[in-house]
Parts: structure tokens; sequence; C-alpha cells
């Protein structure tokens, strides 16, 4: 039965293998599921979040994923609509990233909010105005989008080949792709510049706070910028990462150096409008407060060090190395450097829901500090489970390298 | 710049709070009036000082030795923004702005509990609940039934007691009056102040006391600076103690 799955001419480990391959992943997925039990069952008081910290670990995370997911659009945007066709090699496996990311985010957001019962009153009675509206219908509606796209994936299965009507289905829903990479894209650039937005908007915080270009903070820019950048370096560190642990060459070494190229200059660009809102910020926007910047950094361990590490460590050293031929001519280097910017991000996320809520606003407030409770470690860990079990059950069943076969042929 | 803008159009009425921080004692009467007025339950016992509902913290407030240490106590009720950072970000309007008298309403019911407003709000003023509310036997008879008990999962905050408005203003409509009486409507937490260090009334009205205290250039608001105009002020005769507490940032020095 599972030979019968796998495609024509691809090599796959034993099942026995893959099974004890998947069984620790399973667990973890059990283990995080206990603990939104837990949660659901006696409340958010299983978690270490309180009145002061009332986003931890779970936002963090949201962000996070998203952004690295944003390979998924990013791909299909250069792909469909800019025809840069060599991404085919990994538009599959941006696709299954994708859903995983946005997936996860979802049900973790879920976890999080204390009515989750509530949700459909945000598309019932939304608020316009807020920045979690828009989040949460262009998350909610991408996520569709992203299983429309992941659909034919499986459509295209050896198997599932073999009925007519999901055949046809799946050519039918080819033919459409441009159209759902377009309204990818346009979500995608909707709800990652809205997650950014969620900080900028905040006018009784000047750490978050940032001036605004018609009704949008600058943060709602700069993320939509940071996750295109950092997607397709998240797709060549996943698809490294794949044919590192499946022992496969999986792409050609010059798809690794487009992503890299394309990750470069994004980067660069971020880098260099995220200095000028920093600029901006520092000897503008929060002085009209009241508040000089250098308080924000007074708080060991938040000194200016993490300003440094989010825009010139892990931002504009990778980007350099990105932009480098030689440097991408070297598989390790261009890895290093895809896993510094990704860091960057991650940091820039951390710094946006952690150092935020944990800076003192009254006069009198002090410091505050936040650790997560193993029920909120163990919901994180069970997105990392059921991500690499969807990736792993994806990348043995169906197709999601498509030079694969013949990179296998060539030896 | 955006935050300064002042409210487009200012309420008809305009409840304002003032609270002298010279006679603050820091007893907490305030406090506990509020939860019996509003039916707060009591904290659980695993609830710590960051996860217990409150609706007005007294914080203990000490300045800085350099600038003559001295001990006072600082209530913080919701503050009532006529700019509010909290009304905005709702994702499903659980908070209304109330354009006839200014005061910020939050609407449990239809809550998520995604606690955005909490993360908004710069004046830590709102409570989630963490836990189901829960009475110790026979006091959920003694429970006000003109305010909802709240359900776990969900944001509250002060809302000047606006259930005694609406009385208020019912009994004006059964006497055949358009306006309330003022001494009708005074939220329990300036009823149970023992030391009269709460002031409460319509600004708009300059014959009341509190249009005169916020005017005579002792009162202050937290965080001015933000632009979120505050319905709650604070005054003290002690030009250290109105500098200090006024300013946005941390004390030091």
């Amino acid at each position: 039965m599972d030979d019968t799955l796998i495609g024509r001419g691809l090599k796959r480990t034993p099942l026995p293998r893959f099974l004890l391959w998947l069984a620790p992943w399973a667990g973890l997925l059990a283990f995080g599921l206990y603990a939104t039990y837990l949660c659901f069952a006696h409340g958010l008081n299983q978690t270490n979040m309180d009145n002061r910290f009332a986003f931890g670990l779970w936002i963090y995370l949201d962000l996070t994923v998203i952004a690295l997911g944003a390979g998924a659009f990013f791909t299909g945007f250069l792909l469909y609509i800019l025809k840069r066709t060599e991404l085919k090699a990994v538009i599959n496996s941006a696709v299954v990233i994708g859903f995983i990311c946005y997936s996860g985010a979802v049900g973790i957001l879920m976890v999080d909010v204390g009515q989750p019962l509530r949700a459909w009153f945000t598309f019932w009675h939304p608020n316009v105005h807020s920045m979690l509206t828009e989040v949460t219908f262009c998350i909610t509606l991408y996520l569709g989008v992203l299983a429309v796209e992941y659909a034919p994936l499986v459509m295209k299965n050896r198997r599932l080949k073999e009925i007519p009507g999901l055949l046809v289905l799946e050519h039918k829903l080819h033919k459409l792709m441009v159209v759902f990479a377009g309204i990818g894209t346009l979500l995608s650039f909707f709800h990652q510049g809205s997650l950014g937005g969620l900080y900028g908007v905040l006018r009784g915080n000047p750490f978050a706070f940032r001036e605004h270009i018609f009704i949008w903070p600058t943060t709602f820019f700069l993320f939509i910028l940071s996750a295109a950048a950092v997607g397709p370096s998240f797709v060549l560190l996943t698809t490294w990462l794949v044919g590192k642990v499946s022992r496969k060459r999986l792409v050609s070494p010059e798809v690794f150096q487009t992503l890299g190229k394309i990750s470069g200059w994004l980067l660069l660009v971020y880098v260099v409008l995220k200095g000028i809102d920093s600029l901006v910020w520092i000897n503008a926007t929060s002085p009209k407060t009241g508040v000089q910047v250098s308080s924000f950094y007074a708080h060991p361990p938040f000194g200016t060090w993490i300003l440094f590490a989010e825009v010139v460590l892990l931002g504009l050293v990778p980007a350099v190395l990105l932009l480098s031929r030689r440097v991408r001519a070297r598989t390790g280097l261009l890895v290093l450097a895809a896993v510094m910017a990704c860091a960057g991000v991650v940091l820039n996320r951390y710094v946006m829901t952690i150092q935020t809520l944990a800076l003192p606003s009254l006069p009198f407030d002090s410091f505050l500090s936040y650790s997560p409770s193993w029920q909120e470690t163990a919901a994180f860990l069970a997105v990392l489970g059921y991500g690499v079990l969807l990736y792993s059950i994806s990348f043995r069943w169906l197709n999601l390298f498509p030079e694969e076969r013949e990179l296998a042929a060539k030896g | 710049m955006h935050t300064q803008k002042p409210p487009s159009s200012l309420p008809a009425h305009r409840y304002t709070l003032v609270v002298d921080l010279d006679r603050c004692t820091g007893c907490g009467s305030c406090g506990t009036a509020c939860a019996v007025e509003n039916n707060i339950p009591p904290a659980p016992e695993r609830s710590t000082e960051r996860t217990g509902v409150v609706w007005m913290r007294v914080h203990e407030v000490t300045t800085p030795a350099t600038a003559g240490e001295r001990t006072g106590f600082v209530p913080i009720p919701c503050q009532q923004c006529d700019n509010p950072p909290c009304v905005d970000v709702c994702p499903q309007r659980a908070i209304e702005y109330d354009p006839r008298t200014g005061i910020v309403g939050q609407i449990p019911v239809r809550c998520l509990g995604c606690r955005y407003c909490m993360v908004a709000c710069p004046y830590h003023a709102r409570s989630f609940n963490w836990w189901s509310p829960e009475w110790p036997e026979g006091m959920a008879a003694s429970l006000n039934p003109d305010v909802s008990v709240r359900q776990r999962g969900v944001v509250e905050k002060c809302n000047f007691c606006v259930q005694r408005l609406q009385a208020a203003r019912a009994k004006a409509a059964a006497a055949g009056k358009a306006e309330i009486d003022p001494a009708d409507y005074v939220p329990a937490c300036v009823e149970a102040c023992p030391s009269r260090a709460l002031s409460f009334g319509d600004a708009t009205d300059p014959e009341s006391e509190v249009a005169r205290l916020v005017a005579d250039g002792e009162s202050f608001q937290l965080l001015a600076a933000l632009g979120t105009h505050p319905k709650v002020w604070y005054r003290s005769s002690d030009p250290v103690v109105r500098e200090r507490l006024s300013r946005t940032g941390v004390m030091r020095g």
C-alpha cells in the first residue's frame, strides 16, 4: 500500500523507519494537545500570562511563523506573477510550509483567546478600525487559499490520480493557480502588514508606536518587507534541511542561489528602511511623547545590543552575504546567511511582542518579566510536532520537489 | 503628531473623576466598594497581584531619594480617555466610547478575550478573567442585580458605575426631567472614600466641583503627553509630586 502511494521514480525510506521517525513528533503533538485541553477546560490560568503581560509566547509564535511562512505567498508571487520559472522546483514545498505555518498560527490563536467560540463575532460584527480584524480576516482567508493550493498536490498523488474526477479537478485548479497566487499575495500583504500594525498603532506605548503613512504605521510596511525577505530564506533552509535529513538532492544549486539572491535584495531594502524608521523613532516620534529612546534600553537584558543585533548583525550582515555571488556559490555559507536572516526577523518579532510589554509605561511602573508555563511551551512544541508530521507525510507521498526524480536519475 | 490630536468632538457631558493625592491614605475603601458594587469575585488562592480582577488599583508610590523621598498612594481606575487607545484596537466592538457621557464602556458579552485592549492601555486599567468567578457560599445572594456577572475568558474594567447613571436617568425620566440630578450619580468608589479624596461630576458644568478642581493648576493627568485625554485627573499641592507623576517614562533621579 505504502509503495503504491510513493511517486514513481522516487526513493523513500522503508515504512517502519519512517514511522519511527514520526513517533517522537507525534508524541510532541499529543503532549501539546493535552496542554491545550487543559487550557480549554480550565482556562488561561494555565498560562503564565497576566493582566500586564497579556500577550506571551503564543502571540510571539504567531508573528514568527507567519513571517517565516511568507515564503509560500512570495514564492507563488515570483513564480506565477513575475514568471520566475526556476522557482517551480520549490513552490510545492513552500505551499506546504505556508500551510503548516498558517494553520499552526490559527490553531494557537484559538487557544490563546479567552472565548474561542466567539471568534465568529469578528466576522459578523467587525470593528473595521482594528488591525486585529484585518489580521483575522486575511489570515483566515489566506489559509483557505493555501488549502486550495495544497489540494492539487494531494490530488497529484500516484493513487489519487487514478480517480478521473480528481485528475480533472486538479487540472482545473492548476489553471487557476495564477489567480490564487494573486489573491494570496494581496491577502498576505495585508495580514503581514497588519501584524506589524498591531504594534505600530499602540498610541499608548511609545516603544511600539510609529509614525503613520496614510492610515498605516511604518511597522505595517516593515513587516511586509521583512516577511517577504525571509520567506525565500526559510524556503531555502527547509529545502536544504529536508535534503540533509532525507539524504537526497531535491533541487539544483541554482535554485538555492536564486532564493538567496532574492532574499538578500529584499533584506537590504528592509534594513535601509528599518534604519530610517529607527532614526525617525529615536529623534522624533518617541521624544514627542516625552520619552527618550535610551530609557527603553536601560533594562537588562534589553540593552542597545538588541537593536544592533536586529538591524546590523542579523540584518545588514546576512543581506550583504546573500548578495555576494561567492557566498551564494558555497552552500554552507549560503545556509548560514539564510539562518542569520531568519534569526533577524525572529528577533524583531520577539522585540515587538515581549520587549513592548516588559517596558514600564506609568512613571512608577517597574520592568516586567515573564516566562511561559509548561502548558504554553507544550502547545508551542505541538505546532512544531504537527509541522514536522505534516511535512514528512507530504514529502513521502506527494511530489514536493519536481526536480527530485531528474536529479536522482543523474545520480 | 498623530497621538497629540484632540478628540474630534467632545461629549455633551464629560463625567470626570478627580483624585486628591494629598488626601488619599491608601486605605483601599474605593477598591472594596467598587468590587461590591460591580460584582467582582474574590480572587482565587492561586491568583497573584497581576492575575486578579481589580477595577480600582491603589499603587503605593515612593519618589526617588534625590527628589526628597516621600511615599503616597495613587488610585488608578480606567482613565476614561476622550481619545482612548483601546477602542480602535478591539476586533469585535466590545469597547464603546459613549459620545453623550465620555464613558468608555467594556461589553463583556461581546469580548473575544484576545486581550489586545489590555496591551493597548498604558494605564493597565483592565483585568482579564483568568478564572471562572466564584463566590463563597451565601455571598452570591448579595450580588448587585444591576450589574452582570462576567465569565471566564473576558476582559473587564471600570465604567464609572454606569449602572448608577442609568438608574439616575430612570429616576429623572420618571420625574419628567430631561437631565439627571448630579447627586443621583456618584460612583461607588467616590461614595466610599472616607477622606474625600475622590470628587466626581460633569466637567462641562462650570458650577461643578470637578470643573473647578481641574482648572485650578494643581491638577494633572497621567501620561498626558500620549494624547489620550483622560477624564481621571490627579491633584497635589506638591509641585514635585505633580512633576514626577505627570511625566511619561519611569521616575529616576
